[in-house]
């Protein structure tokens, strides 16, 4: 049984090649499955990249760290299900970069909270949750009605094109027309950024509740939009619940 | 050149392996284990071939049970129906009328539409519906902004109020002021003869009744008393949503009104829970 393994140990060729399969069969072992990756995400309709103004407001929730205590994450179970609405599936954050699942849940999971309440509700909510919500320990951030910094919003979009969300050349040429178009278009006009972008929630949010200038874009506009639209891009009456088990 | 040998000291074979005269021994793992870590090579052999394990070009080899934890979550859910659809099937079957005629049904309704009521309404309307003054009405008492029959408080729950909805319910005060269809005076007027008819004591003959007859009554009533179909509320009366009874904060409404909105829940819950809601919410206290 230990015949050869003197020489291997102490042959510095042999011990470099052991160490060459080692990492070989390692690495492959991890890289394969890769190459298969898309088949994991669901084919479904509906998925769409974020707008300027919701990505500008998924910065914010990661740079307000609301992660720490929300996740995004509807597991398939029964519990889940009833509470939240239909599991969470991989194709609806196949354009996060990077994604928000989360893994930890102090308060609910917001994988589905878009359309849930009012952008009224968002906005008193984020400005002081005990407001709507007495007894909730969320911290408040009424911070967020100062004006949104979206001067290189532009950049945003090309980074995530680099990383594969497909933005096309025109989005990111009107980056910031359509994220100040999101806010002050009146939805009944049908403006240019929801025929780019089905389904964004048009309008300001943050209008009457705070003392921020009506005209310039706030944090809160942008964080609420992207609430506004989580899990609300696929139609879940469309989907086939057999194409989608796995 | 590695020769098995035994060692002096503690009677045990050594692996041959020397270095600068020390050897090393061979300690073999007890037999149970070793036996065991077959088992288990074993078991994760037969684990291919029943569960889904390994990724393929297109796909993943599935197993011949057929398992996914998707698939097992709809048998759940499943089951989960079956167990309740004693109850479930009569709520289905039954219009919310029949829902409260009935004593054991209009418990198991009351029941669920808490339940459904404390995870999505009450966020905005409050525990038990006791709402938020200046945001979100009160559904706990007997003021209704868009009726207080089952029929009516079904229909605002399904299809909600302001939203993007096709069948949301829709009627708002015009803009008076901002859109200069009054003029300041005037608009002063009516809210003083607005807040003379919260106290029981309109001001007959003031210029603000005329106002108010002209511009007011179509939607909330020659005598203030609301339009449900209109979702106009009362205003005969000291129970408010946006102003505060004063004359300020009616003239402020009149002048660039205040709206709520509610989101429509027939997109989010299905049709038993709306019909357990509208119970629920019907029989918190002023249910018409
Ligand atoms: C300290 C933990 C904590 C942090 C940080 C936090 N939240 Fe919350 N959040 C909660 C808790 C607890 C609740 C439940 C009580 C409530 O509704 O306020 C909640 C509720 C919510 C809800 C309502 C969910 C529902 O379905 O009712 C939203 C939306 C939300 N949070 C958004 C945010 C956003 C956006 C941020 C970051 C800006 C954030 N939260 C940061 C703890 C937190
Ligand atoms: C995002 C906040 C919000 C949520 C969540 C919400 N509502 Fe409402 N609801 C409102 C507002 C605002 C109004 C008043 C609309 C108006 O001003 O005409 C309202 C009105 C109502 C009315 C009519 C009241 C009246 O006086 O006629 C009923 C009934 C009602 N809601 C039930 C519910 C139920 C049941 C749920 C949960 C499934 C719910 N609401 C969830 C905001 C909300
Ligand atoms: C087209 C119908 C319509 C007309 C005309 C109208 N209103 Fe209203 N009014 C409403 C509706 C609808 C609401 C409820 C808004 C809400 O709750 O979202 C309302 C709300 C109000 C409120 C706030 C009540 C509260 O509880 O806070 C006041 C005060 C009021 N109206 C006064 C007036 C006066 C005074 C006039 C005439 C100058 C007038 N309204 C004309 C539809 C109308």
């Amino acid at each position: 049984m230990f015949k050869h393994h003197a020489k291997l140990e102490t042959n510095i060729f042999f011990l470099a090649v052991g160490i060459l399969l080692t990492i070989v069969v390692g690495g492959l072992v991890e890289v394969i499955p890769l190459f298969s990756i898309e088949s994991t995400i669901e084919k479904v309709d509906g998925v769409r990249p974020y707008t300027p103004l919701e990505l500008a407001g998924r910065n914010i929730y990661i740079r307000e760290g609301c992660y720490n205590c929300h996740s995004q994450m509807i597991r398939p179970f029964k519990d889940e299900v009833e509470r939240y609405g239909h599991y969470s599936l991989a194709a609806e954050s196949k354009y996060d970069h990077p994604f928000q699942w989360g893994s930890k849940r102090t308060g609910p999971d917001l994988a589905r909270v878009g359309g849930k309440y009012t952008d009224d509700w968002q906005v008193r909510h984020l400005i002081n949750p005990r407001d709507v919500v007495p007894g909730s320990i969320m911290p408040g951030y009424k911070h967020l009605v100062r004006k949104l910094d979206y001067a290189d919003i532009g950049s945003h979009l090309k980074v995530n094109r680099l990383v594969g969300v497909p933005y096309t050349d025109a989005q990111i040429a009107s980056a910031k027309k359509d994220l100040e178009e999101q806010v002050f278009a009146d939805p009944a006009a049908k403006p240019a950024v929801a025929a780019s972008y089905p389904k964004a929630n048009i309008g300001k949010a943050s209008i009457s509740l705070t003392n921020a200038d009506p005209k310039a874009v706030t944090e809160m506009d942008a964080l609420v939009a992207y609430l506004q639209v989580l899990g609300t891009m696929v139609d879940f009456k469309t989907v086939d619940e057999k194409a989608i088990r796995r | 050149m590695a020769t098995v040998e035994k060692d002096s000291v503690s009677g045990q074979n050594t692996t041959g392996h020397e270095w600068d005269g020390i050897k090393e021994l061979n300690t073999p793992l007890p037999k149970w284990w070793v036996y065991v870590f077959w088992a288990t090579v074993v078991w994760a052999i037969g684990y291919w071939f029943m569960y889904p394990a390994w990724p393929l070009l297109n796909g993943y080899t599935q197993g011949s049970l057929g398992y996914s934890s998707r698939g097992e979550l709809a048998m759940e859910l499943d089951a989960q129906k079956k167990a309740r659809s004693t109850w479930l099937s009569k709520i289905e079957a039954s219009d919310t009328g029949a829902i409260e005629k009935d004593k054991d049904l209009l418990r198991y309704a009351m029941a669920g539409g808490k339940i459904a009521f404390n995870e999505n309404c009450a966020p905005c309307h409050g525990a038990g519906g006791v709402g938020v003054a200046g945001a979100y009405p009160t559904l706990a008492d007997d003021e209704w902004l868009w009726g207080g029959t089952l029929a009516d408080i079904e229909q605002t729950i399904k299809y909600g109020v302001r939203n993007a909805n096709k069948d949301t319910r829709v009627s708002e005060m015009p803009k008076f002021g901002v859109d200069g269809v009054l003029k300041a005076d005037q608009i002063a007027a009516v809210a003083d003869y607005v807040v003379s008819m919260a106290n029981k004591a309109p001001a007959k003959g003031s210029a603000g009744e005329t106002v108010f007859a002209e511009n007011c009554a179509v939607c909330h009533g020659e005598d203030g008393s609301g339009q449900a179909a209109l979702g106009a509320p009362a205003l005969n009366n000291q129970i408010w949503l946006f102003v505060k009874g004063n004359k300020e904060s009616v003239a402020a409404q009149v002048n660039n009104p205040k709206h709520g909105s509610m989101p429509a829940w027939a997109e989010r819950l299905d049709a038993s829970t709306i019909k357990m809601l509208a119970v629920y919410v019907h029989n918190l206290g002023g249910g018409k």
